[in-house]
């Protein structure tokens, strides 16, 4: 067994780290665009609002029984086969809807849970100063599940971090493409990716910390 | 007699089983109304239908110029009588999320649309009327049974509702914190303000009532003057229940 190249590590340190703001900007764009159609879909369910509720039962299906890779290929891949207008989408445009897809059907299931778990009282009160159910919803039983949700969102945020890194599939020269470059040119493949396997480690530790702040902000409006 | 609220006919089923059956009720201005009757009988159902938490089957619903008819009540028609019916919850309900000032405002910014100045000054008032000026900031989890239910009724009120309907409102409340809330009742009831009591405080129903009504299988049994419908009860079933209750 050779030693590790630890100065060759060193080195690309700074080379890995200059491809952090692309696979941060991808899960993050992606993070708001799955919270937002996450929480649409929760809510059409929820509110069980007629036809609508059946395309979107079929949808979180489809996108949360296929693997993610395949869901890329299909977009990046497949899709321009057949529509056009999606000829020459870039990889970071195609894994950043990818992603935004997939991961808006696993949390949509469990932002509806959240929701379904908030107290049944909790409706009826609101209904009973007159609000209206869209109403109830924003003001009153959306606050309440997202402090149930918040553990399960900030997991998939975690899976989504990690989820950037086949974009690299897609010719993206993220974090991940980049050290199989660096590996390619220097044949030190250990090295290489064991870099890249800190990066992402250091990435999401730096969050979970960010997410026990955010869970005990959210715990205090119930706290005494 | 004019009637500023009247029920005609309201049919409540859930499934195959008849839970209201037929009531009809006038209520005056300022008329307080005590309901009583065995457990099951439909008077919290009464209750919830008056502010459409239950649907009713049939009936009509009038509260001074509104008319809610159960056969073509539209969702604004729900709107617009929630917004005239208070509704006090024998689990308080409190917005878990929103501290006891914002649990009164809500309605008011939310459905009434009021500036969040209006809606703070109404709120501070009605928080020293319910003895609760100090903790308006204080979450609901931080606020005991009978602070809670105080909150939960100054909701109700701050909507200036024509009726305010309290479903048992003491019954989830530690002994302790009974006599609080009666007071603070006692002390809307002094003020004229029409409402419907779902109740098993005989002694406080013959207090404040102008009115008691006595159901049993979801019907109106027997009704009248406190004085009358506890001293004189006409009907066996009536007299049978008030022997049960002491």
């Amino acid at each position: 067994m050779r030693p590790l190249d630890t100065a060759y590590m060193w080195d690309l340190i700074p080379v890995i780290a200059g491809y952090v703001p692309l696979t941060m900007f991808m899960a993050i764009v992606a993070m708001v665009g799955a919270l937002t159609l996450g929480a649409a879909l929760a809510i059409v369910r929820v509110l069980r609002i007629p036809v609508l509720d059946r395309f979107v039962a079929v949808f979180i299906s489809f996108f949360r029984a296929t693997p993610l890779l395949v869901q890329l290929f299909l977009f990046y891949f497949g899709l321009p086969q057949v529509m056009p207008a999606l000829t020459g989408i870039d990889g970071v445009t195609a894994a950043i809807i990818g992603l935004t897809l997939h991961f808006s059907a696993y949390m949509a299931e469990s932002i509806r849970g959240a929701i379904l778990g908030v107290d049944r009282s909790q409706w009826e009160a609101a209904q009973s100063v007159g609000m209206t159910r869209g109403q109830v919803l924003r003001r009153i039983i959306l606050p309440q599940g997202a402090r149930t949700a918040a553990p399960t969102l900030m997991n998939y945020f975690i899976d989504m971090i990690k989820g950037t890194s086949l974009a690299f599939t897609l010719g993206v020269t993220e974090m991940m493409g980049a050290a199989q470059k660096e590996a390619a040119g220097s044949f030190l493949y250990l090295e290489a990716f064991l870099v890249v396997a800190l990066f992402y480690w250091v990435i999401v530790e730096t969050l979970s910390v960010g997410q026990r702040r955010l869970e005990i902000s959210l715990g205090k409006a119930v706290a005494r | 007699m004019s009637c500023e609220i009247e029920i005609t006919g309201l049919v409540k089923r859930f499934g195959t089983n008849t839970v209201l059956d037929g009531i009809d009720l006038c209520l005056q201005p300022g008329e307080r109304v005590a309901i009583i009757g065995p457990s099951g009988t439909g008077k919290s159902t009464l209750l919830r239908c008056l502010n459409y938490l239950d649907r009713p089957e049939e009936g009509v619903i009038r509260v001074g110029d509104l008319t809610v008819d159960a056969a073509r009540a539209k969702n604004a028609d729900v709107l617009a009588l929630r917004r005239r019916t208070g509704f006090v919850f024998q689990n308080y309900a409190l917005f878990a999320n929103k501290t006891a000032r914002a649990n009164i405002t809500e309605g008011l910014t939310t459905v009434r649309g009021w500036s969040k100045d209006k809606a703070q000054a109404r709120a501070d008032d009605i928080l020293t009327q319910i003895g609760l000026a100090d903790r308006g900031d204080s979450y609901p989890a931080a606020l005991s049974g009978g602070q809670q239910q105080r909150v939960g009724i100054g909701r109700a009120m701050a909507l200036d509702a024509d009726l305010l309907l309290f479903d048992e409102p003491t019954s989830a409340l530690d002994p302790e914190w009974v006599g609080e809330v009666l007071d603070l009742i006692r002390r809307i009831a002094d003020g004229r303000q029409t409402m419907m009591i779902v109740t098993h405080e005989m002694q406080f129903a013959r207090e404040i009532a102008d009115r008691v009504v006595f159901m049993e299988g979801g019907r109106i049994v027997e009704q009248g003057p406190p004085e009358q419908l506890f001293g004189r009860a006409q009907d066996d079933r009536t007299r049978a229940f008030l022997r049960r209750v002491g």
